[in-house]
């Protein structure tokens, strides 16, 4: 029986956003008893805003999403403790200072860690990663009256460092492997305004460059690295965010099979009865064609969550993630991503690109040649309604019926200036024999479509 | 390297920079508040004019130089950095000595404003120009609040110089505040007329619409009088309601309304410090909306009382009156609402004691087309905009079930939606069908906070 019954006993590893959002839906449907275990910190907190507390915007229990008697009114046991081991076979988990607990149905939701790749000197003082609550307090003090700093990785918890760090007055140089900033994941243009935005910011960006080895001082603290390319860079503190690796250690000998990740199937079920895992630390069997195998992500972690609950109450439902979306911010400069929009396109892809004049804002729409179909939309310094492309790609509209929609689409605030129009003249300079509507799109009536007890599948 | 080079040695000339304009600042706000104070207790040895406008001259010079300084270099996404973490904005010692002194400002101000006579005197030219009459110490509160209401606000308009939004709202408070609470009414007086503030409605100015106010307004004021009257009605009974239909509560508290201009300004930098649980929220049910109750009854006693002209109710309605103008005129709103400011936040009055904002709030969630829309599943759950929702309001509990905010406290102030570091939050006003309706790229929690 897959369905929970509410004698049942379900233990959720992990208070990240997939544990608690698991825990929240599975507790709508159903009376079972629901345990949560998790070491790092007893409350929920958002992983995403640790940077805000080194800066100072807010307090750790600001990124508190919901206070203690949340929990209590919810019926959500919570125990701060660490899993030792998972017990399969007698249905149990043994903990670290508490008495074994025993489960009926058990998820695991336990996140990941920074991964480094054995370079010298990797273990001294003063060289961490940032993902964990622990990573930051570590942080306070490995650059507590510091100069220097090295960030070792061009992705979003680098720039978020960065940001982190420049906020103490510490000077901060990045290495990236890639020609420009995150252009493993950013087109040529997107690439090029970031990077010189970053730039602009006072980080220096060491490009097409990686880390050769990191040096000490007498007492084991860093005191410089030396690049690949055999420069040397003085510095006391080394950022090491180079990606994140599952936690999966103490599920050794558990019976559990694991790869790099916990492995499962779109069910999030393990290949061991009764057990489950998402989010960050799992890892596809078989991911569908074009789909990643680990999906390490907020919004993700959230989305397995709500699948895995609807199996877990009955209603059995494969793991389909639907239009990908993401969203970051780099220094000034807000990140929207929808649909797939690659660093590099193929011969069959094309794009409207806009960029205003100061390069802070940027409009992205990735289209398909021969059928126009609409395969992506990336947006620098503005934001889209998340719905409405979402709906865009998820029926498959053509670039031109997206653009027939284009104006109500922006989601910026009031008073703000729109874009719009200069991308639908680069439009139809294009393709000059295509029509504008006769009608203006108004956001309150294409709306509608989406009514109030409608899902993402109808959306 | 060469743009790195480059902003490397730029941002080490703008720091000398910085610092020198930073000491120059702190040197002319300390000449300035020696002025000020040489003012109120040296009056007979030195003109307190030279000394209190000289000095208040100074200070404001020095105060934007300040402000100048620390705001420029910091970049849009740098204003908030180290908030919670320098003692002035964190409830340190200096927040508990700035809200000391404050509220010290207010208890003279309503009780004993003899203390006062230096920096009254003071102000004594300006009154004269501007009113053509002795200054009070009314008049001293005023010009005192209306330059904090402008020099703040230039503050908030280079910490949020990237939204036009915000722009042009900080102007409209700063507008109305000069224009329609200071200079307006003073002119009036020159004139003759009747003092009249045409920014402020019943049942915030709750004796605009008692009798004896009506009375006085049409007797003094001939016309014109007729006109305030008119105007005052029209606006607490039928522009309010129709505005706020339109545009939400915001019209009116953060862009008209000069307690929430001084909140807005002066205020800004405490707007974290509002309390966010959910026992805060349950006092202001309790209290605010009693309030509002207390101002209609005592209108209406009053009405009564002047209808059966004192037979019904005797002095009971005036008594009525009085206390309110005591304990909710005077403590709440001035000691309260403004001493407190550095420790409870910028919006204490108009969270938990306005009874307009208590009006608005209720037209704003039953009769009103705007709302707080949230933007698909893209909230990350940070917290920011709570942090920074100066009326308390757990803008990330809506959020990150991707839920519109629709709270009958909410100012519209748009800071939330300003900080948000993944544009989840737009303030909008669209049709009220579905106004409730949440994205439906997000599975939703049924639990309310509050029932
Ligand atoms: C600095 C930073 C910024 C990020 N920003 C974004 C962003 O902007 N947008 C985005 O989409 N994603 C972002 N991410 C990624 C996102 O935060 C993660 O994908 C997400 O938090 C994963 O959630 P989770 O529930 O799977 O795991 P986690 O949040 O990692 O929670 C797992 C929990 O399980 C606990 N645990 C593990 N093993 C055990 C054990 N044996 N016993 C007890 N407890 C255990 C861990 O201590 C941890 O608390 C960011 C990540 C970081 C580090
Ligand atoms: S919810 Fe947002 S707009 Fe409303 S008062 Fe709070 S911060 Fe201002
Ligand atoms: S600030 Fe934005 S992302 Fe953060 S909790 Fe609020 S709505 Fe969500």
């Amino acid at each position: 029986m897959e369905k929970i019954n509410s004698q049942e006993h379900l233990v959720i590893i992990g208070n990240g956003i997939a544990g608690v959002t698991l825990a929240q839906r599975v507790r709508q449907g159903s009376d079972c008893r629901i345990t949560m275990v998790s070491a790092e910190s007893p409350l929920h907190f958002s992983r995403t805003a640790l940077m805000y507390v080194y800066m100072g915007h807010m307090r750790f229990q600001d990124i508190v999403p919901y206070a203690d008697w949340y929990w209590q009114e919810q019926q959500i046991e919570l125990v701060h403790d660490f899993v030792e081991r998972v017990d399969t076979s007698d249905k149990k988990l043994v903990l670290r200072d508490g008495a074994p607990l025993p489960y009926d149905k058990l998820v695991l939701a336990t996140g990941s860690s920074a991964a480094y790749y054995d370079w010298p000197g990797q273990a001294l003082k003063g060289v961490q990663g940032l993902v964990s609550l622990q990573d930051l307090e570590m942080m306070e003090t490995n650059t507590a009256g510091i100069a220097q700093a090295v960030i070792v990785g061009g992705g979003l918890i680098g720039v978020e460092m960065a940001e982190m760090l420049r906020s103490r007055g510490i000077v901060v140089t990045m290495l990236i492997r890639d020609k420009l900033y995150w252009h493993n994941v950013l087109p040529q243009q997107e690439a090029q305004l970031v990077t010189d935005h970053i730039r602009q910011h006072g980080i220096e960006l060491l490009l097409q460059e990686e880390l050769q080895e990191i040096l000490a001082d007498d007492a084991g603290r860093v005191r410089g690295i030396r690049t690949r390319a055999g420069k040397e860079l003085s510095c006391q503190f080394v950022g090491i965010t180079t990606g994140v690796k599952p936690n999966v250690d103490f599920l050794k000998g558990s019976g559990i099979d694991i790869d790099r990740g916990i492995l499962v199937n779109e069910f999030f079920e393990t290949n061991q009865p009764n057990v489950y895992a998402l989010s960050d630390c799992t890892q596809f069997r078989n991911p569908a064609p074009g789909q990643p195998m680990m999906e390490q992500l907020w919004y993700t972690g959230r989305l397995h969550a709500e699948a895995l609950a609807s199996t877990l109450l009955g209603n059995r439902k494969a793991y389909q993630r639907g239009p990908w979306f993401n969203s970051a911010k780099f220094f000034d400069i807000e990140y929207q991503t929808y649909g797939t929009v690659p660093a590099q396109f193929t011969e069959q892809q094309e794009s409207l690109y806009w960029q205003n004049k100061e390069a802070t804002k940027a409009i992205r729409f990735l289209y398909e040649k021969g059928t126009d179909k609409l395969l992506g939309i990336n947006l620098l310094g503005i934001r889209y309604r998340h719905d409405l492309c979402h709906h865009w790609l998820q029926q498959g509209y053509t670039l031109h019926a997206a653009l027939q929609e284009l104006p109500a689409v922006n989601f910026d605030p009031e008073f703000f200036q729109r874009y719009e129009e200069e991308l639908l003249h680069q439009y139809y300079t294009r393709f000059p024999d295509r029509q504008p509507p006769v009608k203006h799109s108004n956001w309150w009536e294409l709306r509608k479509r989406f009514g109030l007890f409608s899902d993402s599948t109808s959306c | 390297m060469q743009t790195a080079v480059i902003s490397e040695t730029a941002s080490t000339t703008s720091n000398t920079s910085q610092n020198v304009l930073k000491m120059v600042s702190l040197l002319l706000i300390s000449i300035g508040l020696l002025g000020i104070l040489v003012a109120a207790v040296g009056a007979n040895y030195i003109s307190p004019v030279l000394t209190g406008l000289g000095g208040t001259l100074v200070l404001t010079i020095g105060a934007l130089l300040y402000i100048w300084q620390s705001r420029w270099y910091k970049s849009p996404a740098e204003q908030n950095h180290g908030r919670w973490q320098q003692e002035a904005t964190s409830r340190g010692p200096s927040a508990w000595v700035i809200g000391f002194v404050l509220t010290g400002f207010y208890v003279l101000l309503y009780w004993f404003p003899d203390t006062l006579q230096g920096l009254i005197q003071a102000t004594e030219p300006l009154s004269q120009w501007l009113r053509g009459r002795p200054s009070d110490q009314w008049f001293l509160y005023g010009t005192f609040y209306t330059l904090a209401i402008l020099v703040m606000g230039v503050y908030a308009l280079l910490k949020y110089r990237n939204s036009r939004y915000h722009i042009i709202r900080t102007i409209s408070v700063m507008f109305f505040q000069l224009g329609f609470a200071f200079l307006l009414p003073g002119l009036l007086l020159m004139l003759n007329k009747p003092e009249y503030y045409f920014s402020y409605f019943w049942p915030l100015k709750y004796d605009y619409l008692f009798p004896g106010t009506i009375d006085y307004l049409v007797r003094d004021g001939a016309a014109l009088g007729v006109f305030m009257v008119f105007w005052g009605a029209i606006f607490s009974f039928l522009a309010t309601p129709v505005l706020t239909y339109f545009y939400g509560k915001r019209w009116y508290c953060s862009w008209v309304c000069g307690c929430g201009g001084l909140a807005e300004t002066a205020g800004d930098p405490y707007r974290h410090l509002s309390d966010k649980s959910r026992k805060a929220w349950r006092w202001e049910v309790a209290i605010i909306y009693p309030i509002l109750g207390f101002v209609i009854l005592t209108t209406l006693f009053l009405w009564i009382n002047s209808w059966s002209e004192g037979r019904l109710l005797g002095d009971l309605s005036g008594g009525f009156a009085s206390t309110y103008g005591f304990f909710i005129g005077a403590m709440f709103s001035g000691v309260v609402g403004v001493g407190f400011y550095p420790l409870m936040g910028n919006r204490v009055w108009c969270r938990f004691g306005c009874p307009m904002a208590a009006y608005l709030g209720l037209l704003q969630k039953h009769f009103s087309r705007f709302r707080i829309s949230t933007n698909g599943g893209q909230c990350i759950s940070c917290g920011n905009c709570s942090t920074y929702c100066e009326m308390g309001i757990d803008v990330r509990w809506y959020a990150q079930q991707g839920e519109p905010i629709i709270r009958a406290s909410c100012v519209g102030c748009g800071i939330c939606a300003h900080v948000c570091p993944r544009g989840v939050l737009k303030l909008e006003n669209g049709p009220r069908e579905d106004r409730y309706a949440g994205s439906p790229l997000i599975k939703r929690d049924e639990l309310r906070i509050l029932s």
